[in-house]
């Protein structure tokens, strides 16, 4: 897929949207000003603040009012400006230098400065948010020579490349002067979120909507073109594709729509399907082995499983076409990381019984063994992914028992019982794997955390080989190593990576600048404006 | 005393009791589901270390053992005091009294739906069973309850709000529209017309059945014979005589029906987004906000009790022996 500036061809390139997708008429015209957003809005978050709670949904309503250092983009180096205009690191790894914006102010008048830096990255980032705490367990101090600047210290050598790939999601800035002296996870400004963003918040009614209205003193002089953004609360899939096609929303962002609609929706007039915009946040859908078990413990036997597994009749069914089929843990948009093995296994039956033969697992009745399958709950294609996977291993004689739950229990049962066998999971990549990738392979850590290695997996090599690159300051060194990291993990398989997946927005014509950035959805929408 | 006031002493009585067990039975079963609160926060989440997991544990008053917040719970509850929500972050009396009046509006506008027509079209179909009226009426209310609550839904929402525009899709109100005295009532009604409709024609069909079987065997008794024999008028007969007695289930369902309303609701509120009771003991149950499900599940039990009363008064009204027994 092309990266650079969102061309028609850029788009169209890309998987089987191209079928479905008219000629983009967001790509044109002149921005006009006015006219409120409105757009489905499916889960409520309990804390809104993004810089405690890094999560999607979160962004996906704060990122319009509260800000990040940088955003990403398409173009050239990755990163946008937004709260920060220039970014460089030291050469001993010791130290990342910002120049902050001049000019700005907080919604409720107090000007920005250093001072608000500071404080977001030593009392709420690195103490309170779920992704912060251990990327910056290393700050030791932000120093702030001047208004605006600030320099944030590290005890350890700390890879500027991997604080350059974390801004767009851990550096949410909020207000010193709100949240000092208070308790950062209880502050009433975690619900009524005060922020520097192009749109301030004005209500939440639980239940029916979020209301977002114009900051008309934001920094970016012109904008944002639009007067406000509703998001209404909308939790019937089909209700949501009604909404649309009536024009009572103008977007359903995360793939709200079930993927079986798109077809149907694609010949309604006036409403549009884009599949770009959400590379930043791609997903994986994932086999999850839990090693304790002693079949699996046997790196043959995962590599029959994933010979097992036929990715491209996965992307072809249980996607419809939207999604890749995946080629290790770190995804084919990340040029600067991924690299493709080919030691990786393919669909291949025969290879799978034979590797399972020779294992010492031959068929007794047809049936080599028994497993428990847990699949994650989250995502329709999680589940279905389920149900594939007990076919595709009665073919190569593992016998599978689903087991479903929701997804509290699913969490428990995984992440702090480890009562499974397999489980099908959908991790997501954070554009550096030290953020949210590695922790799935790191040995050692204790029970009861979600999204990390509870799969008893522990490879000594292995575990050295992530340190190192986790402290590698060289940036084409460090990628180095995570390509070997790469290929260590292709051969012995401890995660069956089988598909990358972002998701779908469906629009409304109307709505302009559409998927302009990776993170698009969860980016602050200044530039976004309603044709009449 | 007054055998009213008897009977509404004794209805009282025996809800103490029920509200116990209610409250202890259902901590206790929601406890047995795997994974608390913050297994339910988490999965929602991007992840965190150890520490994270263990400081929101504590934060939330999960680190404790299960009798101990059950004992803790319950004297709270003495002092009328339901809680914290751990999933909104608000005390669970807010939350709930938020939805509670979105939730009766849409119920007894629905019950009064069914009721009223259910039991009006029953009387049409029983006054001459077998006639052709009443089989047109019987095939058209079973299709009606056949049908799922939420494709009736959605199907009124294809033909009303995205063709003909007449109503809008969901929601209880114009969004960002201050409305203030009718005009916002006639808003409110407006939202609800599609919702209520669904719910409602979903049990019509339960009592317009109930009335015309009840019709149909009253026919049958010596009464209706010794009243047709004396020459009454055949509208006197069906009126004073049959319907009077058929009605006496009808009434025993609509006690039963409020009850179940509140649940055949969450269907109904997810496909209009209609903020109410239903949805909400939904979200309950999936952040396993224990707190907050008990609210919800003892502010309906009080409803049920309450109803029950109400439907055993108007029995005693319709059918005077209940009285005196």
């Amino acid at each position: 897929m092309r990266l650079p500036n969102l061309t028609r061809r850029g788009v169209l390139g890309s998987a089987l949207g191209a079928a479905v997708l008219p000629m983009p008429a967001w790509a044109q015209g002149t921005p006009r000003r006015g006219g409120t957003l409105v757009v489905a809005a499916d889960t409520q978050p309990r804390n809104l603040n993004p810089a405690i709670a890094a999560s999607n949904g979160v962004f996906y309503v704060a990122s319009k009012v509260i800000e990040p250092l940088a955003e990403m983009s398409y173009d050239g180096s990755g990163l946008a400006p937004r709260l920060a205009t220039e970014w460089s690191g030291s050469a001993d790894g010791r130290s990342v230098t910002f120049k902050l914006r001049p000019g700005v102010s907080w919604h409720d008048g107090k000007p920005f400065s250093s001072a608000d830096v500071a404080f977001s990255a030593m009392q709420v980032w690195k103490k309170a948010q779920n992704l912060g705490r251990v990327l910056f367990n290393d700050l030791e101090a932000v120093d702030t020579p001047d208004g605006g600047t600030a320099i944030f210290r590290f005890s350890q050598p700390t890879p500027f490349q991997l604080i350059r790939n974390a801004l767009p999601a851990v550096t949410a800035v909020v207000p010193k002067h709100v949240y000092e002296g208070t308790d950062v996870n209880t502050n009433p400004a975690n619900t009524r979120l005060i922020g520097t963003g192009p749109f301030r918040f004005i209500e939440h009614k639980p239940g029916e909507y979020y209301r977002l209205a114009k900051n008309p003193a934001y920094w970016d002089r012109d904008k944002p073109y639009l007067d406000g953004i509703v998001y209404r609360v909308l939790p019937d899939a089909g209700a949501i594709a009604a909404a649309i096609e009536a024009d009572q929303i103008q977007l359903a962002a995360f793939s709200a729509i079930a993927l079986s609609e798109l077809p149907r929706l694609a010949r309604v007039k006036g409403v549009q399907i884009v599949n770009k915009g959400y590379e930043g946040i791609t997903y994986q859908l994932t086999v999850e082995i839990n090693h304790r078990r002693k079949e699996l413990a046997d790196a043959r036997v995962r590599r029959a499983i994933a010979h097992a597994i036929d990715k491209d009749f996965v992307v072809r069914t249980i996607f419809s076409g939207y999604a890749h089929a995946s080629a290790g843990p770190i995804p084919k948009f990340d040029k600067v990381f991924h690299a493709a093995d080919p030691a990786l296994p393919n669909f291949d039956v025969a290879r799978a019984n034979a590797l399972l033969d020779e294992a010492g697992y031959p068929r007794q009745g047809g049936t080599r063994f028994k497993l428990r399958l847990l699949p994650a709950p989250w995502f329709e294609q999680t589940r279905q992914m389920g149900d594939y996977l007990r076919q595709a291993l009665r073919v190569v004689g593992i016998d599978v028992e689903l087991v479903n739950n929701d997804s509290a229990g699913h969490t428990k049962a995984v992440y702090t019982d480890h009562a499974f066998d397999l489980a099908i999971g959908s991790p997501v990549y954070r554009n550096d794997p030290a953020i949210s990738t590695t922790i799935l392979y790191q040995g050692g850590l204790p029970a009861g955390v979600p999204f990390s290695n509870q799969y008893g997996y522990n490879d000594a090599a292995l575990n050295t080989l992530m340190n190192k690159a986790s402290e590698t300051l060289d940036a084409a060194a460090r990628a180095q190593l995570y390509r070997e990291f790469q290929r260590q993990v292709a051969q012995s398989q401890p995660l069956i990576h089988v598909a990358e997946f972002t998701f779908i927005s469906v629009i409304r014509d109307s709505l302009h600048n559409v998927a302009n950035n990776p993170r698009w959805a969860t980016s602050n929408w200044a530039d976004a404006w309603l044709s009449a | 005393m007054n055998p009213v006031w008897r009977i509404v002493a004794r209805r009282l009585g025996s809800a103490i009791p029920v509200l116990a067990i209610v409250a202890v039975g259902s901590y206790g079963l929601l406890a047995l589901a795997p994974g608390d609160a913050v297994d339910a926060y988490l999965s929602g989440g991007a992840g965190g270390d150890a520490a994270y997991v263990a400081q929101l544990r504590q934060q939330w008053g999960l680190d404790r053992s299960f009798g101990a917040r059950l004992l803790a719970y319950l004297l709270s509850l003495v002092t009328l005091d339901f809680g914290w929500s751990v999933a909104f972050g608000r005390p669970v009396r807010e939350v709930v009294l938020d939805r509670l009046a979105n939730t009766l509006l849409l119920m007894s506008a629905a019950i009064a739906l069914s009721f009223s027509l259910g039991t009006v079209l029953g009387v049409v179909a029983g006054s001459r069973p077998g006639s052709w009226r009443d089989r047109v009426l019987s095939l058209l209310s079973l299709a009606l309850y056949a049908a799922p609550g939420f494709w009736l839904g959605l199907m009124m929402i294809v033909a009303f709000a995205v063709k003909l525009s007449w109503f809008p899709l969901g929601g209880i109100g114009t969004i960002g529209a201050p409305l203030e005295g009718l005009a916002r009532v006639r808003d409110m009604a407006w939202h609800l017309a599609m919702p209520a409709g669904a719910l409602g024609l979903v049990y019509l069909a339960l009592y317009l059945r109930l009335m015309r079987s009840g019709m149909v065997e009253a026919w049958r008794s010596d009464f209706v014979r010794t009243a047709r024999a004396k020459g009454l008028a055949r509208t006197r007969i069906v009126w004073r005589h049959v319907a009077r007695n058929a009605l006496l289930p009808v009434v025993t369902m609509l006690g039963l029906q409020a009850g179940s309303m509140l649940g055949g609701s969450v269907v109904i509120e997810s496909v209009f987004a209609i903020p109410g009771l239903g949805r909400l003991a939904y979200e309950a149950v999936g952040q396993r906000d224990v707190p907050l499900l008990l609210g919800i599940i003892l502010a309906g039990t009080v409803m049920v009790i309450l109803i029950n009363l109400l439907v055993d008064l108007a029995y005693a009204r319709l059918d005077p022996r209940v009285v005196r027994r």
